[in-house]
């Protein structure tokens, strides 16, 4: 088994379309070419010549699975750009937006894209109920999502494409009756998340190799998803309006989206990066649950991305109970100022990783110009060459197909979203 | 879809087949379907020849989510003026995208559709249930 090449036409358990192709000569691996093959839609076009309040429910359509990330983002970018400084309730709004996000969509692909693996099941709906310990975990998977929905529908009017949050503020603030409702959602539905953790922490995965982690962490001391400085993992923090000096774009001839590296080299973005760089600032209750399991981190184990995943939602629901527990919320009407010409730059920690949304407006109030770099595609050379190193070390003994297994799998870990990585036109951005 | 599955998955275990759903599995047939849900817009000949295979496979098709039922918001690029449309040109070109992007009934006859983004998800049920009720009477 020499030489080979080795395709996968459609990667499966992934938000999107994506396919592989791994040449092998002389038992080294040539190339690899992980190809996303979701066609463009050409948002950054498309923002052209619209007025910045437009943007936030535009862009959400980047994607159906993290949709309230990029509306929040584009919020950010479009409160930079027109000068509004969100009121502390709306802060407060967005994070808790984003958390019902994070329990969402983390179990979404713990449950549904990466249990499946650990258990030997093609499918999260093969688990079997007569087996006490699968049908708890379907119960779980599916009550856990169900909770960081009904977070979202209370704090956002929807988990999808939300409805409340806006330019300036939220049109909506969460009642009473909801907020009970929520915290005993919430409370019900923690113990399975420490269940989830346990399995995830006991995964016999492993992949390790030396990379860069990077994310935004915030110069507070609660872990969140929305504020802080760019930390490179290198003892640097970059302040957000400067990301674009840090990142280099590079352009894949066979795939539909960008990639990019910093200072030359790869580097990973999501919740293993978060955990790697931000571990300290968990919520206290978070922390005191998971004891030792937080022993892991930081760790170059590709496969404890799962696991910080998991702690991410304990986090989520241990700070939205705090938060909902203490504070009443009242009307407040949206923040309005008239646009100029301005550059507006958002950044938030996306499910998948660091999320940055910016937008020129020009003299007439429209926008001019827009950028977006979207988590999967900073992870794109990472895990190229991650399953460059998997293949070296599974050469030259292991069959072909479980070789494609375990690049399935690895790319799995990652959780990448091709929807969202598939979307725009590189844009050559003159330094403001 | 994965969302309405939070509250209806138990039902929908013992009810459903999925055939071929690869959000869901990796072992995916697609041979002969009782209903094909289509999500998203036909961006390329690829995507249309997949789609008409669909069609000759299953007896009833759903388009579902505005992206199939009209084609936004991928269809942005055929409202693009003339310097928008030469700036992605290249692009439409090396991965040998239509040139415009097409609605699932665009390409094949559609039995019934879930717009909205995010689709409806009690008109989704209300659909599903109508096309599953209509195979139980076809039985009976």
């Amino acid at each position: 088994m020499h030489n080979f090449d080795l395709t996968l036409d459609r990667l499966t358990k992934v938000e999107g379309s994506a396919s592989l192709e791994v040449r092998v000569r002389d038992g080294r691996v040539e190339h690899v070419h992980f190809k996303i093959t979701e066609y463009k839609r050409f948002f950054t076009q498309a923002m052209q010549g619209k007025p910045p309040v437009a943007l936030p429910q535009l862009l959400s359509r980047i994607c159906g699975t993290c949709s309230n990330a990029h509306l929040l983002c584009s919020i950010e970018s479009c409160e930079r750009a027109l000068g509004i400084s969100p009121s502390e309730q709306s802060k407060i709004l967005k994070a808790l937006t984003m958390y019902g996000l994070m329990i969402r969509d983390h179990a979404l692909h713990l449950y549904l894209f990466a249990l499946p693996d650990l258990f030997d099941k093609d499918s999260f709906l093969e688990f079997d109920e007569t087996d006490p310990v699968q049908r708890q975990l379907l119960h779980d998977g599916f009550a856990i999502k169900a909770a960081g929905n009904f977070l979202a529908k209370l704090i956002a009017g929807r988990s999808v494409h939300a409805p409340y949050p806006t330019v300036g503020g939220f049109t909506h603030v969460p009642e009473k009756e909801g907020i009970r409702e929520a915290i005993q959602k919430l409370n019900d539905v923690r113990p399975a998340v420490l269940r989830l953790a346990k399995i995830f922490e006991e995964a016999p995965f492993r992949f390790d190799r030396k990379t860069n982690f990077m994310a935004l962490v915030s110069e507070g001391d609660r872990y969140g998803f929305l504020e802080g400085c760019i930390n490179t993992g290198q003892g640097e923090c970059i302040p957000e309006q400067y990301y674009r000096e840090h990142l280099e774009q590079v352009v894949l001839p066979y795939s539909q989206a960008s990639a990019y590296r910093h200072e030359g080299g790869a580097y990973m973005v999501g919740a293993l990066s978060r955990m790697n760089l931000a571990k300290d600032k968990l919520h206290p209750r978070t922390k005191d649950s998971l004891g030792a399991t937080l022993d892991h981190f930081p760790s170059t184990n590709v496969f404890h991305n799962n696991l910080a995943q998991a702690i991410e939602i304990l986090h989520s629901i241990d700070d939205t109970l705090d938060i909902l527990s203490s504070r009443t919320f009242v009307q407040e009407p949206p923040i309005k100022k008239e646009p100029h010409e301005a550059v507006g730059i958002g950044v938030i920690e996306a499910p998948r990783g660091t999320l940055y949304h910016k937008i020129e407006v020009g003299r007439d109030g429209l926008v001019k110009r827009g950028e977006i770099v979207v988590p999967t595609g900073q992870n794109q050379i990472n895990i190229e060459e991650d399953i460059r190193g998997l293949v070296e070390e599974l050469l030259p003994e292991t069959p072909k197909e479980k070789i494609i297994f375990e690049i399935e799998k690895l790319i799995r870990a990652y959780d990448p979203c091709m929807s969202c990585a598939a979307h725009f036109l590189k844009v050559d951005w003159l330094q403001q | 879809m994965t969302e309405i599955m939070n509250d209806h998955w138990e039902e929908w275990k013992k009810l459903l087949d999925f055939r071929h759903a690869r959000v869901l599995k990796s072992k995916n047939v697609l041979d002969e379907l009782d209903i094909a849900f289509v999500e998203g817009a036909i961006a390329s000949e690829e995507q249309e020849q997949q789609l008409r295979e669909i069609r000759k496979k299953t007896k009833k098709l759903v388009a579902v989510g505005a992206c199939a039922v009209v084609g936004m918001p991928a269809a942005q690029r055929n409202y693009f003026n003339e310097e928008q449309k030469r700036e992605i040109e290249f692009l439409v070109a090396r991965f040998a995208a239509l040139p415009k992007v097409l609605k699932v009934a665009d390409v094949v006859t559609v039995d019934a559709q879930v717009p909205g983004c995010p689709m409806d998800p009690d008109n989704f049920l209300k659909v599903l249930g109508e096309v599953l009720g209509e195979f139980q009477t076809q039985k009976a």
